[in-house]
């Protein structure tokens, strides 16, 4: 017994250096080297499946009549009315006013956008696999494969998706975006990589529109939609939309 | 017999003029000029598939921080005359491209000009 001295570490090492002596590295797995890795993790912060993306909307604050939140995504998306027919422009969010018709005059106000869902029939739809679900809970279309069927036009019970009918210019190169594709809001997803926050939340000035990761209890939506009562919009069809409302 | 050889001679030097002169090049009249993210003998060969594979990566990863980049080729590849790959046969992308009698689709979407700055937000 005593005659084996060579510790467990003693005995990695020796197997290791071996190891590197005949093959040059150190192998983790069939194909995957300690190099490959290491690279890996030096530029792969993308998505995250621990992040949930999501918004909250505090209805009270959205006011009458302002649409600072449409024109700033106009502005940053470079959505611009379709040659004189505003008909064929898309539409990425757009301000909803309503009116309670019994009892008060209560009227409110907001925003409405693509509800970024955890289940989203968008993507159940598409037969291409374009519109799909990025691990931190943004809904996408990957343009390069859409071929402009609008399924998933039809699918989205909250209408937040548009077909783009005509030749575009002048896009934000941050935003491609062309004709013959459906598209939606993307949450800004080219700026939320980059640790900004959406241009309409950015651009509200009444503070109605909040940010952030619903799956931190730590962050500040997370705090507000655990404190405060928030709802769903169509909550029956289960869809679980990332995007919650306050006042309604 | 002397003349068949001066025939022959002039012809000789004639097919090497050609051949010094080789296939047409690209024109390459871009506004930073440098290093390229790879040699020139490995982009010309391979830029398709790494645009391609990098597309997806950030497309449905959000992986933003390659060396590949279409809008960084675009930064560096636009032409010091109209600040676009595109334009005309001096013009980076569509030069070799119509050269290699290549139909691209991308631009259709993607900004071909260089230094666009977003408006944001805040106005
Ligand atoms: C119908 C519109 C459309 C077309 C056509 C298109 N793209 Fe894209 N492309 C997009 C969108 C949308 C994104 C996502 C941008 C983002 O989230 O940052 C994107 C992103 C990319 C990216 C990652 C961003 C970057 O700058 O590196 C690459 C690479 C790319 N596309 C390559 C191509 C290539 C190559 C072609 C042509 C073969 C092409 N695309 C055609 C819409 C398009
Ligand atoms: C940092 C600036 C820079 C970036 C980014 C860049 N390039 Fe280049 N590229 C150059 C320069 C400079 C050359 C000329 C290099 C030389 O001749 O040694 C070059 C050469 C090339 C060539 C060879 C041209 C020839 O026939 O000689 C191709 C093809 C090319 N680039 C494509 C691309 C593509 C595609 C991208 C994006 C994925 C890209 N480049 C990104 C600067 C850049
Ligand atoms: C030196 C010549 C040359 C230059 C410069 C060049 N390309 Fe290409 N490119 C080609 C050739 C040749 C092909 C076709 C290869 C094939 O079909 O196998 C091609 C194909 C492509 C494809 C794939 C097309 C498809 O339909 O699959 C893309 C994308 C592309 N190039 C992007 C670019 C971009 C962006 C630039 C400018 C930054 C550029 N290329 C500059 C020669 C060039």
């Amino acid at each position: 017994m005593s005659e084996v001295t060579t510790s467990r570490r003693a005995f990695i090492g020796i197997s290791a250096t071996a190891a590197a002596a005949t093959a040059g590295f150190v192998a983790l797995a069939p194909g995957v080297k300690l190099m490959d890795l290491a690279q890996a993790h030096a530029d792969s912060k993308g998505a995250s499946s621990k992040v949930r993306w999501g918004m909250l909307i505090d209805t009270t604050k959205c006011a009458t009549g302002c649409s600072d939140c449409v024109s700033a995504c106009a502005r940053e998306n470079a959505i611009e009315p379709g040659s004189g027919r505003p008909a064929q422009s898309s539409q990425w969010i757009r301000k909803i006013e309503l009116k309670e018709k019994k009892g008060g005059h209560r009227e409110l106000s907001l925003p409405m956008l693509c509800q970024h869902c955890a289940n989203p029939p968008c993507v159940d739809v598409c037969p291409t696999g374009a519109s799909f679900q990025r691990a931190d809970g943004i809904v996408l279309v990957d343009r390069h494969i859409c071929i402009g069927c609008r399924y998933c036009v039809m699918a989205c019970p909250y209408q937040a998706r548009s077909f783009v009918h005509e030749p575009l210019h002048n896009q934000n190169p941050e935003v491609p975006r062309g004709q013959g594709c459906v598209e939606s809001c993307t949450l800004c997803v080219h700026r939320v990589d980059k640790g900004e926050s959406p241009a309409c939340v950015e651009s509200c000035t009444h503070q109605a529109m909040l940010f952030g990761d619903l799956n931190n209890p730590q962050s500040e939506i997370a705090q507000r939609v655990a404190t405060v009562a928030s709802s769903q919009i169509r909550a029956d069809l289960r869809l679980d939309p990332g995007v919650r409302y306050q006042g309604i | 017999m002397l003349r068949l050889a001066a025939l022959v001679l002039i012809t000789l030097a004639l097919s090497a003029a050609v051949n010094a002169a080789g296939v047409p090049r690209p024109v390459i009249d871009i506004a930073k000029p440098g290093q390229c993210i790879d040699t020139p003998e490995v982009m010309r060969r391979t830029h398709m598939d790494l645009l391609k594979h990098q597309r997806d990566k950030t497309m449905r990863e959000g992986e933003r921080h390659s060396k590949v980049s279409l809008n960084g080729c675009i930064e560096c590849h636009a032409s010091k005359q109209n600040g676009s790959v595109l334009g005309g046969p001096d013009n980076f992308c569509q030069g070799c491209h119509s050269y290699a009698a290549v139909k691209l689709d991308c631009f259709e979407c993607h900004q071909p000009k260089a230094g666009y700055k977003a408006a944001g937000g805040k106005r």
